[in-house]
């Protein structure tokens, strides 16, 4: 392979995990709403999350662009009072792909919240827990499966995400030519094929070993909680 | 202790309206539990305990669950798969706070014959195990009072045997107050101190075991006698207990020579006559007085209830029954009462 592929590589690896990370913790918080809480605006909220599995990738990048960009309302403020940047950086990249990973996410990690039987919930809480050592102690261990599944989703998503990053933050070799971007660069110069390929073979072999990886340990967490 | 509770709670199926205010180990039903523990909100309504107000709807006062210090023992026990019986067990202690002496794990696993199952996990249990390490679990809690919403009934009659003497032994020794759910009267008969009559969300009847179940009304028209273990005797596997009306002689008991037990005796098990019964199989004859004639509601039978030396006693007859023997307050009777009609419960 060359440089600049191992480059896009090791930047898709980044802006996967970031975009996985980052948005777990937001994840699981608005998954916990959707299964068990009752509000006004639910729906909308719903809709939402899931607008980014629904709209075009590009419509999702630019939206993206005109409001996190800098001279977007939020990319502006961001900038002056935080000095964060997403426009053209691959942190860019990272927001893009957890937009796009997020609806993913929040779906698989909402289903295993609503399959925790509520009456541990009330039994932990006549046991003296506050209902935040009760989500802690309880309702997460319980539904780890499926916030593992989520975030398994979320980072394929993000390593393969194209639509939006590309719209957001453009295609620049070391910042935001990730590996879907640059399959696309290749494919579009004569004599590209190989190395396009070369990074298709990437691809699947790291998307297989996530997949794998999370079968194994939401086994092993399954075997712990069933165990006899 | 005591429990005030002052209820009206309204729902699609039915409308629960409860006061009272009574000492512990009284039954309800379900909601009342529910509502006691803080599960459930009610629509209209008051709950204190030793006076310090829990619910109060009026005042917008709402204490929730995690703070009342109120144990709860399921029906379907509730045990948290994910964590080893040990953990289960714990699991109160961590946020009980000012800890004290009743929260402690030997003792408890003792009392509940538990040791043993310390380091497995909940699904490898036996139904009766399960709510055995519920009881423990809510008890280590350190709770002011244990809710205990029907534990048995999800059992079989052996699993029951198995657990009701750690009931009463939690009952005797662990010093906590029990608000105990169930539609059994054996369950209540030998267990409870006072009771509560809930029908159709409506508290009908309260006061101690005794005066209770021996109302019409309450259940099967039996009555509820405070017993020791005088003697066994082994050679026609008779247990004897003494009681304020005289000896019972009952089926072999397990429980020990001074152990305080309770025999509940279903009003159709009692025959009256009018003189000492002579040659006749029954072994247990107990002198008395009628004090009340209560007819049921199409007048063809009758509860007499006796005065057996300060005990009392309630027999079932037919109305042609107490016609024949000019039956009225006041009159000296003999109760028969067949010792194989004793179950063990």
């Amino acid at each position: 392979m060359t440089p600049e592929e191992w480059t896009a590589v090791r930047l898709s690896l980044l802006v996967a995990t970031t975009a996985t990370l980052a948005s777990l913790p937001f994840g699981v918080a608005i998954a916990w709403l959707l299964a068990r809480r009752r509000f006004w605006g639910k729906s909308l909220l719903d809709t939402l999350v899931h607008l980014p599995l629904i709209l075009p990738p590009v419509v999702t990048g630019y939206l993206l662009l005109i409001s996190f960009g800098k001279r977007g309302p939020i990319g502006a403020f961001l900038d002056e009072q935080f000095g964060i940047v997403f426009s053209f950086r691959w942190t860019g990249a990272a927001l893009a792909c957890a937009v796009m990973g997020f609806p993913l996410l929040v779906r698989a990690i909402r289903l295993s919240i609503e399959a925790v039987d509520t009456r541990l919930e009330s039994a932990a809480g006549t046991l003296g827990a506050h209902p935040l050592w009760v989500f802690a102690t309880i309702t997460l261990p319980l539904c780890l499966p499926g916030v593992i599944a989520g975030a398994i989703l979320c980072f394929a998503k993000s390593m393969g995400e194209f639509g939006a990053t590309i719209t957001f933050v453009s295609n620049i070799p070391g910042e935001t030519q990730t590996l879907p971007s640059l399959i696309y660069t290749l494919t579009q110069i004569p004599g590209g094929d190989a190395g396009a390929m070369r990074l298709t073979l990437v691809s699947i072999a790291i998307s297989m070993v996530a997949l794998l990886g999370s079968e194994l340990l939401a086994r092993r967490i399954g075997v712990r909680q069933m165990a006899a | 202790m005591s429990l005030e509770v002052d209820v009206d709670h309204a729902r699609e199926t039915f409308h629960l309206v409860a006061r009272f205010s009574a000492a512990p180990g009284l039954t309800a039903k379900t909601t009342l539990v529910d509502i006691v523990g803080g599960l459930i909100r009610p629509d209209h309504g008051r709950i204190a305990i030793d006076g310090q107000v829990l619910v109060d709807t009026a005042r917008g006062v709402f204490v929730p669950k995690h703070r009342r210090r109120i144990g709860y023992v399921f029906q379907d026990s509730r045990l948290f798969p994910h964590l080893s019986v040990r953990s289960n067990l714990l699991y109160g202690r961590w946020f009980a706070g000012d800890g004290g002496a009743a929260a402690n794990l030997t003792s408890v696993v003792d009392l509940l014959g538990i040791g043993r199952l310390l380091e497995r996990r909940p699904d490898s249990l036996s139904g009766g195990e399960k709510q055995r390490v519920a009881i423990g679990r809510a008890l280590l809690a350190h709770p002011r009072l244990l809710l205990m919403d029907e534990p048995l009934a999800s059992l079989d009659e052996a699993r029951r045997a198995e657990i009701l003497p750690y009931i009463e032994r939690l009952r005797d020794e662990a010093g906590v107050p029990i608000l105990y759910v169930s539609h059994s009267v054996a369950e209540v008969a030998r267990l409870a101190t006072t009771v509560v009559i809930l029908t159709e969300g409506q508290v009908t009847a309260v006061g101690p075991v005794a005066d209770i179940l021996s109302q019409t009304d309450a259940g099967e028209g039996g009555s509820v006698l405070e017993a020791t273990v005088a003697r066994h005797d082994a050679a026609f596997q008779l247990s004897v207990l003494a009681t304020a009306a005289g000896e019972l002689q009952v089926p072999r008991l397990s429980a020990p020579v001074g152990a305080a037990v309770r025999a509940y005796i279903r009003g159709r098990d009692v025959m009256l006559s009018l003189r000492p019964p002579e040659e006749i199989s029954a072994l247990n004859v107990l002198a008395g007085r009628v004090v009340a004639i209560t007819p049921d509601a199409n007048g063809a039978q009758a509860d007499v209830r006796l005065d057996c030396n300060g005990a009392s006693l309630t027999a079932r007859l037919t109305a042609k029954s107490v016609q024949r023997l000019a039956l009225a307050p006041g009159r000296p009777v003999y109760a028969v009462i067949k010792s194989v009609s004793f179950e063990r419960s």
